[in-house]
């Protein structure tokens, strides 16, 4: 691909197989395009382009700060908390510019969840810690409820280890099944894509194995995005990896030529850990 | 170099420093601890027995000379303060919850906060005045509405404070969390945050409840007094400070027995307060 020398922030289009499935042609959710972002006058992303594919796992790594947390804030649009945050460019889901769309910011991210770098269960049951984000765009019968509770925490690989104990605070569990409870209760609403915000980084290698593992059963219904900076587990859980660099794409590519083969020095210098 | 030894001049002199500091500190935490463990003291020994006698808690405060109690004082202090809390709580609650979630940045909040911070402090009996001049002047007549506004505009600085330092407690995390998953403000704000901060926020109403429960300056100024028993907030109403504050003063003697049981029975209930207050803390953390 000698275009990647002229255009180098290119998106690719891997008609390249892709890893698992080498036939399957992939769908893309988010087409990202020119997107910049401020934090008040810093320049955090620089015209930001390319494709995250559906159902499949985007990885994005680099060393600290160099904006792929930010950039996945973009997608669910957190950085409108906050007022002195503007992003500029686009972000189009199903054909809208996420940026730019008159909706209820609130629609968006029932769309889109997230999980935290810390696991932030609510001060509730771990029963309501489900149904608190099902209840707000839901109405469900206290069965259908039961049973999503349930479907949630199964596919979050957590219903085991609390299905008697439901009524007990979400605080009471260790830090690895708080982060799962936080993933049920992202799927539970049925988002179509999922943001992963280094969701590891703050446990054990035990529940490390159990949250990557769980993102390779999640990615057949959802869209996952994820940031990390255990370049490891990127090459583990990802289809695809995007390298940045000081607020730049430096490289976005299949995982396994991202790191067997990456066409940029930078990547590859990162990548073998000549520099960081 | 010297041995690292019990004989290191180094190590001798930081240990004489730390001896001394160390008892420096103690005197100076046993000093603070006197007066308030005479106070304590002189209360009980003063107003211990008066507590222990039933009439304190059924009859009225009597002329001088003659068998009472402080039924009518203890009830209007109640119903004052509970009436001051319900007028100063949602005042202040909502005012602590717009500062610390919607007016984190910009003048408004800062100004805000700084004015609370001068009405927190600011001395009671000028509430009782400012109470006086805009209410008791123009219905030309002392009420127990009266005492319970000025009690309530003490809760309000205290309760705000609180509310807005208790929810900036709340990680930002959680607000993203909630935020996240496409909960609304408000929702967010009544499900999330106030749960996390709620036995704070409620500490804060208990230690304001308690400030009140002692005040003097603004009931003499507002509620007055009442010898009988009255519970009609459009008139004067007795209550335990100002009873105190006039028996206390006065040449005879059961009647300065009397102001010292209600001193102690304050005293004790503001000390149930701000323990009940420790728990609710405690069970947070």
């Amino acid at each position: 691909m000698e275009a990647t020398e002229a255009a180098p922030r290119q998106t690719p289009r891997p008609e390249v197989a892709l890893r698992a499935e080498p036939a399957v042609e992939h769908k893309v959710k988010l087409q990202v395009r020119n997107l910049d972002f401020f934090y008040g006058r810093f320049h955090a992303l620089k015209s930001i382009t390319m494709d995250i594919p559906e159902r499949r796992v985007t990885a994005f790594i680099g060393p600290s700060g160099c904006g792929k947390s930010t950039l996945l804030r973009v997608f669910n649009r957190m950085y409108s908390l906050y007022p002195e945050q503007r992003a500029e460019g686009e972000v189009v889901m199903d054909g809208e510019n996420l940026l730019a769309t008159k909706r209820d910011v609130s629609l968006i991210r029932a769309k889109i969840g997230m999980v935290f770098q810390k696991p932030t269960p609510f001060p509730m049951s771990i029963y309501d810690n489900i149904a608190f984000g099902v209840r707000l765009f839901e109405r469900l019968n206290k069965r259908d409820m039961a049973e999503r509770v349930e479907w949630a925490l199964h596919k979050a690989a957590l219903w085991e280890e609390v299905k008697d104990i439901l009524t007990r605070s979400g605080h009471s569990l260790s830090g690895g099944q708080q982060q799962r409870l936080c993933i049920a209760r992202g799927i539970a609403v049925k988002p179509q894509i999922l943001l992963l915000d280094e969701p590891t980084s703050a446990l054990d290698p035990i529940s490390t194995a159990k949250i990557e593992e769980l993102v390779d059963e999640l990615k057949r219904e959802f869209t996952i995005v994820i940031v990390t900076h255990n370049m490891q587990q990127a090459a583990r859980v990802s289809d695809f990896t995007a390298y940045m660099y000081l607020g730049e794409l430096i490289e976005f590519d299949v995982t396994d030529t991202i790191f067997i083969k990456p066409k940029m020095k930078q990547t590859e210098d990162y990548i073998t850990g000549r520099f960081g | 170099m010297s041995e690292i030894d019990a004989a290191n001049p180094v190590y001798r002199r930081r240990k004489l420093v730390n001896l001394v500091m160390l008892s420096v500190s103690a005197v100076a935490l046993v000093f603070g601890l006197i007066w308030l463990a005479w106070i304590l003291a002189t209360l009980f020994y003063e107003g211990g027995a008066a507590l222990l006698r039933a009439g304190m808690y059924y009859q009225m405060t009597p002329p001088p000379g003659s068998d009472g109690g402080l039924a009518n004082a203890i009830a209007g202090s109640l119903l004052m303060v509970i009436v001051g809390t319900l007028i100063g709580t949602p005042f202040g609650v909502l005012a602590g919850t717009y500062l610390a979630e919607y007016g984190r940045r910009g003048w408004l909040a800062s100004a805000t906060r700084f004015l609370n911070d001068v009405l927190l402090s600011a001395p009671s009996i000028v509430i009782g005045l400012f109470v006086y001049s805009v209410y008791v002047a123009r219905v030309k007549h002392f009420s127990g509405w009266a005492g319970s506004m000025a009690l309530g505009l003490l809760v309000i600085p205290v309760v705000v404070r609180t509310t807005d330092d208790m929810l900036k407690l709340v990680p930002s995390s959680l607000r993203e969390a909630a935020a996240a998953l496409g909960c609304p403000t408000w929702k967010m704000i009544l499900r999330v945050t106030y749960q996390a901060a709620r036995s704070g926020i409620l500490t804060g109403i208990l230690l304001a409840v308690a400030r009140i429960s002692g005040e003097t300056a603004p009931l003499l100024f507002t509620a007055l007094n009442n010898q009988f028993w009255s519970l009609n907030m459009n008139a004067p109403v007795s209550n335990l400070p100002v009873v105190i504050f006039q028996f206390a003063m006065s040449p005879y003697q059961d009647w300065q027995r009397l102001a010292w049981g209600g001193a102690t029975l304050i005293t004790l209930a503001v000390l149930f307060l701000n323990i009940v207050a420790r728990v609710l803390v405690k069970k947070t953390h």
